[in-house]
């Protein structure tokens, strides 16, 4: 009898464990003047990281929003929304794992259960797949910061926006680069070889790179796909040092772009130039611990901290979010991710309204000026695909463990170094 | 179809695979081992290499112990490790239903897992500068050092675990308990003292491939699941319980990775392995050097 009981208290309080786990983000709902964002990211797996640093940058923005700040943003100067009668904004995150399934099912979880009346997320593009079909199905508006499959504003989505550029434009930045070197530097350039990941990321951007190498003249020497994660790059790299191209294209996450380093200088790999497709090679873990390691190594990337001398607004941020992230800077992901979430509260302001439609239309009629931005951007403004017209690639490369603007030549900082130095003469 | 690779790339890769093969093999041994034992399946054993490594890794960031060095203190730690996971776990399961014997070790290493990433974050991490770095040319032929060095080590940790088992009174009573726990226990041999001592010398196995590999892979909280799938298929083909047949399967895994991967494609270098894998167990269900 004693055991019983026992056994049913501990089965009530677990039942009022799960109840307050649940009830947690419900009870908050009930009350007025508040937005409720679904915020998607990984935050365990190989990506973690990743994930944990967007949701800090968020949380910066967050508190520009609903505490005000003394920087030079125009939601910055008032507390909580203005149009809204001054409420705030308050998100729901939770974890993908990484993961298209988890992803589409969280969605859902948050639009019925949540009550979000935005999505936004989710990184690896594989799982921004199929969270914006939910959002599609549902009609509440997902805004992306940071995927770069150009499928995704291929679909005719009407809920869908994407304000960071795409993998076509990140490859067209590649290959005008390589033809402009070619003409700088008096050589020729032949051949690329793609090595990508296979999953939704690294297969458009190697199908991408593809189209684009036979449109600018190079063959393309070979392209291997891979599975992410593995234990071992030796066969991958084998297979890039017979195609012996003059371009090498890596796609790739970070644990892997780690392992391809160290494999490449074990098998004695080095390509004349190595332009990576962002992701892996700008996570500031690849650079502080790789950094030395992989000079030379070009990325496309959408963000630099080294264009702050022309920005203000760069450092501003950077340091709140050093306060929240254990002092790491801020990387490519969270300054696009910070971009896309001020878009998304600027909507959600001029809508004067949490109807999901009335959002979707201020998105639309989204214009937002250079100057309010921390990317080297023309502007967000959405075409009718959902996608931001006002998007500029910039080609960065590693110099002395740390990466410089090198491309376009307009906004470069440093010039580029080709071709990329031997394994010998690297720390 | 096929891609025909430069002799140098081939010879390159071969070398490649059996070095990462031996670690797959060391890695692989403690599953085996425990399996042979006493037909218990640790599922947190990728796990376990995930702790080997990050013992290396905060040993050389703590105390500048180089992974080369703390190779016998994260074999020491993880031995403690593998003794008390039995102590509080496996032994009370041990006449339990398969399925909870399956959800304790599984349970055991998510538990792990999320421990790892709360207090080590999810941040992938290096030692930063190994004593043991960078390429060496063989016949101009260039190959990881580390990977020798670990693949060195493997082969002397498997001479020394079947010298262990074979030639000494401990290590038979070991070898006899896996045989026979009654007859074992009759004879006088504490089984108890056996099953712990099992899971020590296993867990201690992966705590030194755990520290070697850490001198050049990345460590993070899911580490270990990269190396723990690879683990089981080869426990499988070598033959449960077998330590030669763990060994063997090991660089035989690592050569048909690398060879499949240079020779068909990458993305079907998996394909291969378990394609080999499942010929063998066609023919030989047992494994190559299975008993049953």
């Amino acid at each position: 009898m004693r055991m019983q009981k026992k056994r049913f208290g501990g089965f009530l309080a677990a039942v009022a464990l799960i109840g307050m786990v649940l009830g947690s983000t419900g009870f908050a709902h009930a009350q007025a003047k508040e937005v409720v964002i679904g915020v998607l990211y990984p935050m365990t797996g190989p990506s973690a990281q990743i994930g944990i640093d967007a949701i800090n940058i968020i949380k910066v923005a967050l508190d520009i929003i609903n505490n005000g700040a003394s920087i030079d943003l125009p939601l910055a100067k008032s507390k909580g929304l203005p149009r809204l009668n001054g409420a705030k904004i308050r998100i729901v995150a939770v974890d993908t794992q990484g993961k298209a399934d988890v992803g589409q099912a969280e969605a859902e979880r948050l639009i019925t259960q949540e009550k979000v009346v935005a999505l936004f997320g989710a990184y690896q593009s594989a799982v921004t797949t199929t969270a914006s079909q939910v959002a599609e199905r549902m009609g509440i508006p997902f805004v992306n910061a940071d995927s770069s499959s150009p499928a995704l504003t291929e679909r005719g989505y009407k809920w869908f926006f994407r304000t960071s550029p795409h993998d076509i434009h990140f490859s067209q930045v590649m290959f005008d680069f390589m033809k402009d070197l070619e003409k700088r530097q008096n050589v020729q350039l032949k051949s690329v070889a793609i090595l990508n990941e296979d999953t939704t990321f690294g297969t458009d951007s190697a199908k991408a790179q593809e189209e684009l190498a036979k449109k600018y003249g190079y063959t393309v020497a070979a392209r291997v796909p891979f599975r992410s994660g593995t234990t071992s790059l030796d066969a991958e790299v084998g297979r890039m040092k017979s195609a012996n191209a003059d371009v090498f294209l890596p796609s790739l996450y970070t644990s892997d772009a780690i392992l391809l380093t160290r494999t490449m200088r074990n098998l004695d790999y080095n390509p004349k130039l190595l332009i990576a497709q962002d992701a892996g090679y700008t996570d500031p873990k690849f650079v502080t611990e790789m950094g030395k390691e992989a000079e030379g190594a070009i990325t496309r990337a959408p963000f630099a901290l080294d264009l702050a001398a022309k920005k203000p607004l760069i450092p501003a941020i950077d340091a709140m979010f050093k306060k929240l992230s254990g002092a790491r800077d801020m990387a490519d992901v969270s300054a696009r991710a910070f971009t896309a979430f001020m878009t998304l509260a600027d909507a959600i302001n001029r809508a004067g309204s949490t109807d999901p439609a009335a959002i979707q239309k201020a998105l639309r009629e989204t214009n937002t000026p250079p100057e309010q931005l921390v990317m080297p951007w023309t502007g967000v403004k959405f075409d009718e695909k959902g996608q931001n017209i006002g998007v500029r690639a910039i080609l960065q490369q590693l110099q002395g463990g740390d990466y410089h603007t090198v491309y376009p030549f307009d906004l470069a900082v440093k010039n580029a170094i080709y071709p990329t130095p031997a394994w010998s003469q690297r720390k | 179809m096929f891609n025909i690779p430069s002799t140098e790339v081939l010879i390159q890769g071969i070398m490649s695979g059996f070095l990462m093969g031996c670690l797959y093999a060391l890695i692989a041994a403690g599953l085996s081992l425990i399996f042979g034992l006493m037909e218990i399946v640790n599922f947190a054993h990728g796990e376990f290499l995930m702790l080997g490594m990050y013992t290396a890794f905060w040993m050389y960031t703590l105390f500048a112990i180089d992974p080369l060095f703390s190779v016998p203190i994260c074999g020491a730690v993880l031995f403690l490790l593998g003794w008390l996971v039995h102590k509080g776990i496996i032994r009370r399961i041990l006449g339990a239903p398969m399925l909870a014997q399956i959800f304790a070790t599984f349970g055991l290493g998510i538990f792990l897992r999320a421990a790892a990433q709360f207090l080590w974050t999810p941040d992938f991490r290096q030692v930063a500068h190994p004593l043991v770095q960078g390429p060496i040319k063989i016949f101009g032929i260039s190959v990881g050092l580390p990977q020798l060095v670990a693949s060195g080590a493997s082969l002397a940790a498997f001479a020394f675990l079947y010298w262990f088992i074979t030639k000494t009174e401990t290590g038979m009573a070991l070898e006899a308990t896996a045989q026979d726990r009654q007859a074992a226990s009759l004879m006088g041999i504490n089984t108890e003292r056996m099953f712990t001592l099992g899971w020590g010398i296993s867990s201690a196995c992966v705590g030194v491939a755990g520290a070697f590999l850490a001198s050049f892979f990345y460590v993070f909280p899911y580490v270990g699941s990269l190396f723990g799938l690879i683990a089981y298929v080869t426990v499988a083909l070598g033959g449960f319980g077998s330590i030669p047949g763990s060994l063997v399967a090991g660089i035989i895994i690592g050569l048909i990775e690398v060879l499949g991967g240079l020779l068909i494609a990458p993305a079907f270098k998996y394909v291969a392995v378990f394609l080999v894998y499942l010929i063998v167990v066609l023919i030989r269900p047992q494994g190559l050097f299975g008993k049953f």
